[in-house]
Order: structure tokens, then sequence, then C-alpha cells
């Protein structure tokens, strides 16, 4: 049998989609529900998730000081309606993970502890030491084995999007153990793939974070909304880019250059307290500025000379000593681990080596606060959404946060709309798995070899990512990304593989997963040379200033013939009028 | 840079009915890890190898695989450890082999959801009503039985689990005790019958590789030891007490 | 589907790792265990009745090839109190508010009270 069918299918078996598929599974017990991964579940990058979750928790907290934070660390690019949305139902999805059996890190009387983090005015994240994404992921991994109405097709991967009358109907997706091309068919389908970072060539991101679903809406004449905001985080291990985490930092480490100084005091975030301060870590200040800023005095301090040179790059230092073993080893017992197994440094007695490292995708498939997509019976959310709640820049733990808010919300909504239209006729879905088998036996699987290799082409379109689209900006590098990409394209087009074997072929994965994150970096690279302003994490050094008259808006990517179209839609503002984003003061 | 040999197990049965072995010369880095190794090899040397991994950080437990001989997971195992001449490379034993370095793990699959690796409880209450207390000492009690990331490597290890499949193994009877333990369950009764079961807790019989290789320090045979213990008490609370001995 | 390729265990699996030599050896010692507890017994049944081949049985358990035997299975037997004695702290898991009390106390503790009761029985034995 080449072909199944669900009411609701969805794309992605990470933190967002588990979310989903426990929300159509309870409470909306009569639809047929499916998950599609091109991993096991529990191999997600969810799982890679350090620091924490917010949601406000505390009496002298408010939804409207968390919506503030998010919305000023946006660079007030993200839509205000989706962060009043974000910030409403955070709390609640935390108590439900918590009721759930997430183990988050407790205070002494029993009651879920909170931990500061970057561009946050007040403690309001929720951690697990610092594994909160693999506690997370295998919670809800756990839990939605409990729902025996959760189908699961583990390893298949997704290769494009049935689209007929008008709306998405399924995908077709190819069953990796066998080879075999197939279709399920779907009345809606959410896309819960993540986020692209694999498109660069240092990324704090797993190998699967290819931009999958992000292609697969772009192909389907979906927008790709804001896709110049790429974060770099500021603290990745050199060489590896294994990510430290943010809560290192909340839990009052310091960022150190070459002359032994916490250099962010010269980048407008405030002056640092003493370590000893027992009011340090001090919030919204230095180390606990918003990432866009962070990383951007890291490449000001390398171009002044002032980062430490190693084999691996150049790096400053992150120095955690002054926490002393307890703390390091209660709550980021992590950050201790991989600091001694991949640098080999103790942070117990010497500073951690970092550096600015890709981390996260603020742009991504547009949708709306529902998760509902510009392609009726398509929804998105998760990473590879852009609704927007994270704007030009992303604080930390807000990610964890809008993957179960929005993961929810586009169940329901895809619940909903599914029970309002008629399935998929089988004969599309078997008409559609012959076609794309097709497709791929003239292209990729085609015996005659056109010299071009996977790997040759994927390392020159990171390379030109990283020199084009880094974090600072020109339109004459932007330029000429561009057209490096156009010619990738071009030689991805004549690309056969080695591999034409049909059980577990994974150079075909690659290939597929190569072909995406090209579109991928299409969009990126022309969105970020059409937008001539400087904002949050997209900074051209040739429009370094902020222009709310004409960039107060989102750009949309939308495929074209051969480049893409780049369009804008407004900002969504409600209570928050645009103003400075003031760090370094309370 | 110095030079290794990996010699890794290929199984291709699209073509080919027997498996065989692949040498391969690599020149690598000082702080290289395995992974690292045969990514380089599929890479630059040979696009047809295939084999799981992802986040090459040691949380997502993909990149289980048999290293000289033992079980090991590729991107927390450097290259520099090894003095062999050769590194061999293989699947992970005591699983079917898909293809090359790829197992087929349905069997754990299957048994993870039968152990009830979930939060039971009588009623539950509406997450409005806020969290369950639970102290850092309660979470302390389960903690190091939570931080299983399925890696497989301990059914590898388990003899038992080699010459019988049928036993649940390690892995999902350690996260049966995560459960158990954690103050906010109360599924301890509900999950005897499997746990209790032949294949379950009672056919371990203590040989203890499956802790010697986690790559965790979760300890699965000490949750299994302690699941022999309380569901011993339990059985004999049933004798002395019937009425009131499910706890 | 293509075939999968499967590996069976060979029959000499114990012989390829420490541990699992270990564990053959501590199973085996249990077999030693179990024989001289039997021994013992039949020992405890034979001096209580009117057999006439006591005195030859008794002979026997204080001859030679006896006391050999005997020093070969203490041996075993403390090998196999011994691992014993080390899985203690898996099954006993006592906590000092959220940390743990070290695996090596309880085996510590459990090892002392073996010696005591083993020194009290000899003492009510001998003394």
């Amino acid at each position: 049998m080449n072909t199944f069918e669900h009411d609701v299918l969805i794309i992605g078996g990470g933190g967002a989609g588990l979310r989903a598929a426990i929300q159509v599974a309870r409470d909306h017990p009569a639809s047929s529900v499916a998950v599609v991964s091109k991993v096991y579940p529990m191999r997600s990058h969810t799982v890679s998730a350090e620091g924490g979750a917010a949601a406000v928790i505390s009496e002298s907290d408010s939804l409207d000081d968390h919506a503030y934070d998010t919305i000023s660390g946006s660079d007030w690019l993200a839509d205000q309606d989706a962060v009043e949305v974000l910030v409403e139902n955070a709390p609640k999805e935390m108590l439900q993970l918590e009721h759930w059996g997430c183990p988050w890190s407790r205070e002494p009387d029993g009651r879920v502890a909170v931990r500061p983090f970057g561009g946050m005015k007040l403690e309001r994240t929720w951690f697990a030491a610092d594994k909160t994404g693999f506690h997370l992921l295998h919670t809800l991994f756990q839990t939605s084995l409990r729902y025996d109405t959760i189908t699961r097709y583990d390893e298949w991967f997704v290769t494009g999007l049935i689209v007929s009358e008008g709306r998405c109907q399924g995908v077709t997706a190819i069953e990796v153990r066998t080879g075999k091309m197939r279709s399920i068919g779907a009345r809606s389908v959410i896309l819960c793939t993540g986020g692209g970072g694999r498109v660069y060539p240092f990324t704090t991101n797993g190998n699967i974070k290819t931009g999958d679903g992000m292609a697969l809406a772009y192909r389907a004449g979906v927008p790709l909304k804001d896709m110049e905001f790429v974060q770099y985080h500021p603290t990745g291990l050199p060489g590896t880019g294994i990510l430290i985490t943010e809560a290192a930092r909340g839990e009052g480490g310091i960022l150190v250059n070459n002359e032994g100084r916490r250099y962010l005091a010269d980048y407008d975030l405030g002056q640092p307290l003493d370590i000893n301060d027992p009011a340090h870590p001090q919030k919204r200040t230095m180390e606990l500025g918003p990432r866009d800023r962070l990383s951007q005095a890291f490449i000001h301090e390398r171009t002044a000379g002032r980062t430490f040179e190693g084999p691996d790059g150049d790096y400053v230092q992150l120095d955690i000593r002054h926490l002393g073993e307890r703390t390091i080893d209660r709550k980021i017992p992590m950050v201790r681990e991989l600091a001694v197994r991949y640098v080999g440094i103790d942070p117990v007695s010497e500073p951690i080596p970092v550096r600015t490292v890709v981390h996260y995708m603020m742009g991504g498939i547009d949708t709306d606060t529902s998760g509902a997509t510009s392609l009726p019976g398509l929804f998105a959310a998760g990473e590879c959404a852009c609704v927007s709640v994270n704007g030009a820049n992303r604080l930390g733990s807000n990610s964890l946060t809008e993957i179960l808010v929005f993961g929810a919300r586009a169940a329901d909504s895809a619940a909903e709309y599914a029970e309002n239209v008629a399935p998929p006729e089988v004969k599309l879905l078997g008409d559609s798995a012959a076609a794309e088998q097709a497709r791929l036996e003239q292209t990729l699987l085609r015996p005659d070899g056109g010299g071009e290799t996977v790997n040759g082409i994927r390392t020159a379109m990171r390379e030109t990512l990283e020199e084009g689209v880094g974090i600072f900006r020109d339109r004459t590098r932007l330029e000429r990304t561009c057209t490096v990409i156009a010619d990738l394209k071009r030689r991805y087009d004549k690309l056969a593989l080695v591999d034409t074997s049909q059980t577990f072929n994974t150079e075909l994965i690659a290939a597929l997963e190569l072909g995406a994150m090209l579109d991928v970096a299409e969009a990126i690279a022309h969105s970020a040379l059409a937008r001539t302003e400087s904002r949050g994490s997209h900074q051209r050094t040739d429009h370094p200033e902020r222009d709310n008259d004409i960039f107060l808006k989102h750009s949309l990517a939308y495929q074209g013939e051969s480049t893409p179209h780049i369009a804008y839609k407004d900002v969504t503002i409600t209570r928050w009028p645009p103003g400075e984003r003031v760090y370094g003061s309370a | 840079m110095p030079d290794q040999v990996l010699e890794v197990f290929r199984y291709l049965p699209d073509s080919e009915a027997e498996s065989r072995f692949d040498k391969y010369e690599v020149t690598y880095r000082d702080n290289w890890v395995v992974l690292d190794a045969l990514n380089h090899i599929k890479e630059h040397l040979d696009p047809t190898l295939s084999f799981r991994w992802s986040c090459r950080m040691g949380v997502c437990g993909s990149c289980g695989m048999m290293v000289n001989g033992e079980p090991a997971l590729t991107c927390e195992t450097f290259v520099r450890d090894y003095d062999t001449e050769t590194i061999k490379i293989e699947p992970l034993t005591h699983f079917p082999v898909v293809r090359d370095l790829v197992i087929n793990m349905d069997d754990f699959m299957e048994k993870l959801p039968t152990v009830s690796p979930w939060l039971i409880r009588d009623q539950d209450d509406d997450p409005g009503e806020g969290e369950y207390r639970q102290t850092p000492a309660q979470v302390a009690h389960y903690k190091r039985f939570s931080m299983c990331i399925n890696c497989m490597l301990c059914y590898s290890a388990c003899p038992v689990y080699g010459l019988d499949a049928t036993f649940i193994g390690p892995a999902a009877l350690a996260l049966a005790e995560r459960y158990n333990l954690d103050s906010r369950d109360e599924g301890h009764a509900d999950r005897a019958d499997v746990v209790t079961a032949h294949e379950g807790i009672w056919e371990c019989t203590y040989v203890g590789a499956c802790t010697e290789v986690c790559p965790k320090d979760v300890d699965p045979a000490g949750a299994i030891q302690m699941l022999k213990l309380s569901y011993a008490l339990d059985w004999a609370k049933g004798f002395v007490m019937p009425k009131g001995a499910e706890s | 589907m293509t075939k999968e390729l499967h590996r069976p265990l060979p029959r000499s699996w114990w012989l390829r790792k420490a541990t699992y030599f270990q564990f053959m050896i501590r199973e085996l010692t249990s077999l030693a265990v179990l024989a001289y507890t039997g021994l013992m017994i039949w020992a405890l049944l034979s001096s209580s009745s009117d057999a006439a081949d006591f005195p030859e049985f008794f002979d026997f358990l204080t001859g030679p090839l006896s006391v050999w035997l005997h020093m070969i299975v203490l041996a075993l037997a403390l090998f196999h109190t011994g691992t014993w004695i080390a899985l203690t702290p898996k099954v006993l898991v006592l906590w000092r508010d959220d940390e743990r009390v070290e695996p090596d106390v309880i085996a510590g503790a459990n090892a002392t009270l073996f010696l005591v009761i083993s020194g009290a029985v000899w003492w009510l034995v001998m003394g």
C-alpha cells in the first residue's frame, strides 16, 4: 500500500509537533492524527535546548512586562498581537508540561523555580537544570505514547506538499528504510520542521536542521517571512559550535576579552556590577543583554584585536568560576560536562572559550496567530514558522515557550479546518507519489553522474552564507552571495548521486536536504539584500540606522522563476508604539 | 595531523547478500570524535556510507555504534583515545542491521509504551490550579533515571537481551522506575503487570554491563534492582495484608 | 523489503568482556554455595541419626581432601558474599535531603555488619 490518510498530519516530531499531536489526540479525539518525522522523535533538535522556557509566574511579574521585553527585544518587529498570545498562554503551557511530568527545577518549598535570562526584566525562565529541551521533549514524547490514536511515521522524509483545488491535501514522503515513495493524504497539514541553521558552516544546530518544511511551503507558493533575521548566539564552543547556554550568564557568568575586561560595558549595555555584589547579574544589563547586541559586540572586539586567538578561530572567555562548584553542578551541570569533554576545560577552575555561533532563525513560514498559512489546509508552528513573536531578535527562553503555545494553537486550527473539508481523492494521492518518484529518478537518482557532489555544493553554500549574510552585512557581499546561491542552484540541478540504492540511502536524504537549504539560503540572502536598514540581528554596515518609516514591516520572500520576489507587510502594533531599545538600566 | 585507519562494517542489502568491512584511511585532528571521522569518510571518501547522527553533543542518542567491540556514543568518543592501529566500527550488537551502521530499533520503540512511561494519577488536577509541589529532594530521587537519551547502548551490552530479545530491557525498565519514583506519580500498581512479567525485571540477572556502557550515567541496572525490591515487597505485603497491599 | 542482517550471539559471548566473565564466575559461585549447603544439611541429618556409616563420613570430613574443598568453597562463598555486598547500594538508596548517601558508605556498612555477625557466630560456635 502506497497511500495513507489522516485528518491532521503533522510534519516534524519535536516540541511543536508532539505538542500539536497531543492537542489533537486529547481535545479532538474524533480526529485521526499522525506525526511524520525524518528521525525518531527523541532525536528532534528540541532535545538540545538547554537554558529554559519563559512564562510569567512570580507575583512581581506581569504579562505586560514579558510582552514588552519580547517586543523591545525584537526591535519592534514582532507582531504585538502574537506576542500577547504568547505571554498569555505561556504559564498554562508550562504548568501543563509540569502536570505531564516535566522535571522542572524547584525552589525549596516545592514551587517551580525560575532564573534570569537575557533581555528579560525579571526572572521568568522555567528550567530543568540546563537540559530543559531534553526534558521537555522526552516528557512530550512519553506523554504522546499514552494516546494510541496518534499514528507515527518514523524516519519518513517528506519530499513535497500535495496541493490541489487550492488547498494542501497531504504530502509525498520517502519511507527511508525501504526507499519507497509514499503519499500520506490529509485534510490538514501542520509543518513543525524546525529551523535551518545548517545552511551556515558554524552552528549550534544538529545535522537535521536543514529547513525542510520552510522549503516545502516556499515551493508551494507560501512566503517565508523575515528570513534575513538569523540569530547568532554569543556563546558557542570553538571548533564544534556546541551551545553553552545563556543560563550560564543568567546564573552570573561574565564575558571577558583578552585584556581581562568585561567588554560589554563599552556597548551601551549598562555598567557591570561586581560579581560578588548580591544584585549581580543585573537584568537586561551587560551579559544579560539581548543576543544580537552581544554577538555584534564580539565582532567589534575581534576587529579591534581584543579577542583571543585559537586553533579554531577567535574567542572570548565566559567565566563562571565565581559561581562555585555547587551552583554549577546544580544549575548548569551540562555546561561543565560539555566544556570538559569538548574543549578540555573545567569551568570550575578555568574560563570557557566561547564565540558567536548561528543558533536560531527568527524568520520562517508566514503564519497568523492561529498557525494558518496563506495556503488553505497548511499550518505551521515552532521555529519553522514566523508568527511573528520574535521579530528581528529573539530573547532566550522564548522559543521553547513558542513551540508549545503555537503547536497547540495550530493543532486546534488544523483540527477545526479538517472538520470542514473533504478528504483527498485516492487517485490524487497515488498520482502524486508516482510523479514524485519519477521526478527523483530523472534527477538525483539518474545513473549518469554530473560531476557535482552533495558535499561540494553544500560547503560552497555555507561559505557564501557566512561571508555575505553573517552578523554584519553590506550590499556588495550580499549581492555576491545571491549570485553564488543562484549558481549553486544550477549546479544542484545537475547533481546525480553516487548512491542510488533504496535501503536507507542517506546520500539521497542529504541531497534532498541540500535542496531545501538552497531555497532557505536564497530567501535569507535576498531578504537581507532588500532590507536597507539595520534592525536587531540584521545589521547593514551600509545602512546602519533603524528605519521605522520604511521598514517597520515584515519581509515576505516568494519563490520566483529565477530569484525570489520580496514583498512587505505591516507589523501589527497594539499597545507598544516603537521606541528605543534600552538596556543597562532596570 | 595523525593518520588513522577505520575499518567500517558495511551491509548493502540492495546489492550484496553478505556484510563486509571497508578500510578507510583518515587524517584526523586532535579534537575529532569518531563521528567526525565517519563524516569525513562520507563527505570526502565514500558517500554511500550510511549512519545516523544529529546533535553531535551527546543528547539526541542517534549515533550509538560498536567501536572496537564496545558500544559507544560516537559523538562523545575521541579518536585520540584509541591506540589501536585500526579502529573497528560496527552497528550496535543485538539489533538487526538495516544497512551499514544503521540498526532496526523497532523492538525498543514497541516496548517503551508498554511500561506506561508517563505520569499516572487517579485524578489529573487542572494545571490552572498551579504546579504539583515537588521539593528538590523529591526531584533528586528520580532525576538520574530521567536522563536516558534512548541511545540503546545498554541493549547492546546486555547479554540477556542478546540471548532473548523478548526481555523488555534496561532503558525501558529504568524509565518505569523514573516514573515510579516521581512523587507526583501514582502508577506503581499500574505498571506491575508489565514490569513483573517474565520478560520484565525478573529476567535480569544483574550482569551490570548496561550501567557500565551508559554514556549518561543513568544506572539502569540500579533501577532494575530497585524495581525488584519494590515489587517483591508489594508481593509480600499482598500476603500479609491483602486488602491494603497496593500503594 | 530487503533482508535485515541478524548477528546471533556466539556461545563464547561470556569470554568477550571482563564484566561478562566475572558475571559467569559469580553465578557459578552460587552453585558452589548451594552444593556446600546441601553437604551441610546432609551432615546435620547424618549426625542425628543412628546411621552406621557416619564415622566414615566424619573421617572424610576431617581429612585433607575435605579441608581443601572447604577452603575452595570458602573462597568462592566470600567472593559471592562480596558481590552481594556490592549490590546493596543499588537497592538501598538513602538520601540526605537532595543528595544521595555515597554507595561506598552503604556497601561499607553492610560489609561491617557481615563481619560483626560472622564474628558473633564464630564466637557462639567456637567459644
